[in-house]
């Protein structure tokens, strides 16, 4: 059981908490207008795939009954696809076909779906059965992202995917996602998933959290998690960084996953990311943010951003003196 | 935060404004500060007699002036088939009956209640120039004589008076005071005495206030000017400091009962001292206060001592999420809920509360099932909150437990959209998320419940709308604070090795 926390050694380890980030970082960096960008993942994903950003690829829009109808066209030949909510809260909504077989469709969890099931599935989520609010919502088709194989003994079902918080265009922490058991697939924090901790400046395993308590080895696959190191680092830090020129959100939440054939790709993005993060980093944002902000570093080119980040936030070990 | 210092002035200007605001209305309309309090109130009827000649009445009678001490609750005539009028000039009011054919016995009524009062500071006008007092001999020379004595070992006015006073009460009495005694009535004499020595003063008649008196006259005493205000001497004891209990009923000349048309007459007061309420006491005086909540028809006036109640509600709610971190479902919801559990009190508010969401979630569970939209999913669920809540009251009634059918109060449409909350909350989040924001709502809900249901808090929003500007102040505070909740450092605690 973890114990409570002094508020003044809280405040030591410079960790950013949900008041003074609501009022200092989300209401002050970004703002209300750019929120839509995010908030629909099509949008986000359009916007993304304009200024060159790597995203799975879109295979087609469903905004209307009429198109629901015109998918089983579309589909002829694609045996895996991923179908989405534009506006889809928690991951709801979101159909995994692996595979196909004869006439009906594979589902990640291996179960078998009709075409007309996969049309019934688009028609609710069209009209709003996966959204927030239920309110009336546009589904898309991308393709099916395949997680590199170094992630395979680290998860359980479901795609690891790696958020990075971006500060004014700077990367300032990272953290992989995993699903658990616990998590029934999905990469939550608060639902079960695990977060490994991510230094900044290589992708090497700081530690990792799940519930908010240490844990060493996955609980499912039993892997060492301190083992993990994410290939391909410093491409990572780019993608990210770049996102904060196309959505002007000064406070941005990264999610990336890593395709085993394309690298990473932006998945979704957040105008409003947790603050878990910090539990697997070991380690506060506010000294990193502050340090942002009293700097000319946002100003600077993408490439002197990523090596600003890696210059200034390694993971020390010994991290009560981050200032 | 860099604009923190005129935020800061906007709510300390805010909470001034309130608490001033709150101040004025206290001093000005006397309402109280606390529920409950009380104030005396003395109730003085005038009851004058008189036979009348059978033709033209006129009977004018004076009434007390404004002054320290005392506040005029109400004042009221009965007197059948008699026109009744106040009139008023600068020095007396007095109160005039007339009638045109007036035969026998009459019998006339002036009621009047007056409050004890702190806070009214009255002064009585200062004395018009004096007229000299002429004293026929021997008289002249008792009273130079007289004052030949005393002046010298006094200072001003009141010790001179003083003097005088124990002058009369010695035994046995000096010459020139029995002299003086034989042929001028007391309060009188003193009145021409202090006047030859160039001191202001005057008769007055006073009403000296005992419960339960009837059949009392007035008694009369005198009145001093000592420069700056008018000082009350009995003329037997000497001078009256404790004015509780002595209502100033005439300090001019004319008599106090003027008849004209009419014999025999004579005027007798009944006392009756009562406790009131001082709050029902200022909503009564409170017919002039244009921006009151009094004026409201009493209908309206009990909804909004509910609505007055909501800003605590949402305070605690602020407060208990933004310092302690609690979830709850729905931002205001356990307002409202609070709200109802004002009308059902809080253990069968709860209890009932607990059983309609728990019977609603485990049929909403089943409607999950059916795939419906999000409308039509709260309108059946408004159904069956609805069906639920009648079955409840039928068999609480059935079963003698009256408290059952209070549950009438929940908002339908609340209690819908918590069920739907809560159920969608559980298949996306689990039931723990479930407890832990049904809990926190619930206890959000107590909190508010009980802050709203204390006497005081209900009293002051009612009475001093003024002090939400004070709420407010605290809220915007609460708004801009940017420190921990007191669960993150829980949250966090794992950072702590």
């Amino acid at each position: 059981m973890s114990s409570w926390i002094n508020p003044v050694r809280l405040r030591g380890r410079g960790i950013l908490g949900m008041n003074r980030r609501n009022i200092g970082y989300i209401s002050r960096y970004n703002q209300r207008r750019y929120y839509p960008l995010v908030d629909n993942k099509l949008t986000t994903k359009l916007i993304a795939q304009e200024a060159g950003l790597a995203v799975p690829h879109l295979i087609s829009v469903v905004r209307t009954q009429h198109e629901v109808e015109a998918v089983e066209e579309q589909l002829k030949g694609l045996r895996e696809f991923v179908a989405k909510p534009a506006q889809g809260s928690g991951g709801k909504g979101i159909l995994v076909i692996v595979d196909e077989d004869e006439d009906s469709y594979r589902k990640a969890s291996g179960d078998l779906v009709s075409i007309s099931e996969v049309k019934r599935h688009l028609t609710n989520t069209l009209s709003g059965l996966h959204s927030l609010g239920g309110r009336t919502d546009v589904a898309f088709l991308e393709t099916l992202v395949r997680v590199d194989p170094m992630f395979d003994p680290f998860s359980h079902e479901g795609v690891p995917d790696i958020r990075l918080i971006v500060f004014q265009g700077v990367p300032v922490m990272g953290m992989l996602r995993l699903a658990t058991r616990a998590s029934d697939g999905k990469a939550n924090l608060h639902q079960g998933a695990i977060g490994v901790g991510l230094d900044i400046a290589t992708g090497h395993a700081i530690r990792a959290v799940q519930h908010n308590q240490l844990v060493s080895h996955h609980p499912d696959t039993g892997a060492d998690l301190s083992e993990i190191s994410i290939p391909g680092w410093e491409a990572l830090l780019h993608l990210a960084t770049r996102c904060y020129e196309v959505t002007e959100l000064g406070y941005l939440g990264c999610d990336i996953v890593i395709d085993r054939n394309r690298g990473p790709l932006i998945l979704e993005l957040n105008a409003r990311p947790g603050l878990s993060i910090q539990i697997a980093n070991d380690a506060g944002l506010l000294p990193r943010l502050r340090r942002i902000e009293s700097s000319k570093v946002k100003k600077m080119a993408i490439a002197d951003r990523v090596a600003y980040a890696v210059d200034h936030f390694r993971h020390e070990d010994n991290p009560t003196n981050e200032e | 935060m860099n604009q923190s210092g005129p935020f800061l002035f906007l709510v300390l200007l805010l909470m001034l404004a309130g608490f001033g605001a709150a101040q004025l209305r206290h001093q000005t309309y006397n309402i109280p500060w606390l529920p409950g309090s009380e104030t005396e109130i003395w109730q003085v009827e005038a009851r004058i007699e008189f036979d009348a000649r059978g033709d033209a009445s006129q009977v004018y009678l004076t009434l007390p002036p404004e002054q320290q001490g005392f506040a005029v609750v109400s004042e009221a005539a009965a007197s059948s088939g008699w026109g009744f009028a106040i009139e008023s000039d600068q020095v007396q009011r007095r109160a005039h009956w007339t009638q045109r054919q007036a035969q026998g016995r009459q019998v006339l009524f002036y009621k009047l209640d007056i409050a004890v009062s702190a806070a009214d500071t009255w002064t009585l006008p200062p004395p018009q120039d004096s007229q000299s007092v002429i004293w026929d001999e021997p008289y002249q020379t008792a009273v130079s004589h007289l004052l030949q004595t005393i002046v010298p070992i006094t200072a001003d006015a009141h010790t001179l008076t003083t003097q005088l006073i124990q002058a009369l009460n010695r035994t046995p009495p000096d010459q020139n005071i029995s002299l003086l005694t034989s042929a001028y009535q007391r309060t009188n004499l003193l009145r021409r005495v202090l006047q030859t020595a160039g001191i202001p003063a005057r008769g007055v008649q006073v009403l000296e206030l005992e419960d339960g008196r009837r059949r009392q006259s007035l008694a009369e005493y005198l009145q001093v000017w000592d420069g700056s205000f008018w000082r009350l001497y009995d003329p037997v004891s000497g001078e009256v400091t404790e004015r509780g209990s002595l209502l100033l009923w005439q300090t001019g000349t004319p008599g106090v009962l003027e008849v004209l048309g009419g014999t025999n007459s004579r005027v007798s007061f009944s006392i009756l001292s009562q406790t009131r309420s001082a709050l029902l006491l200022a909503q009564d005086q409170a017919d002039d206060l244009a921006l009151s909540l009094y004026n409201l028809p009493i209908a309206e006036q009990s909804m909004f001592k509910l609505i007055m109640l909501l800003p605590v509600g949402a305070l605690v709610v602020v407060l208990l999420r933004i310092l302690i971190g609690i979830r709850t479902s729905g931002t205001f919801m356990p307002v409202l809920i609070a709200l109802a559990f004002l009308q059902t009190d809080l253990l069968p508010g709860l209890a009932s509360f607990i059983i309609v969401v728990a019977i609603g979630l485990s049929i909403r569970s089943y409607l999950s099932a059916l795939n419906l939209l999000l409308v039509a999913r709260i309108a059946t669920l408004v159904v069956l909150v609805i069906a639920i809540i009648s079955m409840f009251s039928i068999i609480s009634y059935r079963l003698g437990l009256i408290q059952g059918l209070t549950i009438t109060f929940f908002p339908m449409i609340i209690l819908a959209w918590t069920i739907e909350r809560l159920s969608i909350t559980w298949e996306e989040e689990g039931p723990k998320e479930v407890f832990l924001q049904g809990g926190g709502s619930l206890f959000s809900a107590v909190l508010a419940f009980l802050l709203m249901d204390t006497a005081i808090v209900e009293h002051l929003t009612f009475n001093f709308p003024e002090l939400h500007l004070v709420l407010l102040g605290i809220i915007l505070l609460a708004g801009r604070y940017t420190g921990y909740r007191l669960f993150e450092l829980k949250r966090f605690g794992a950072l702590s090795n």
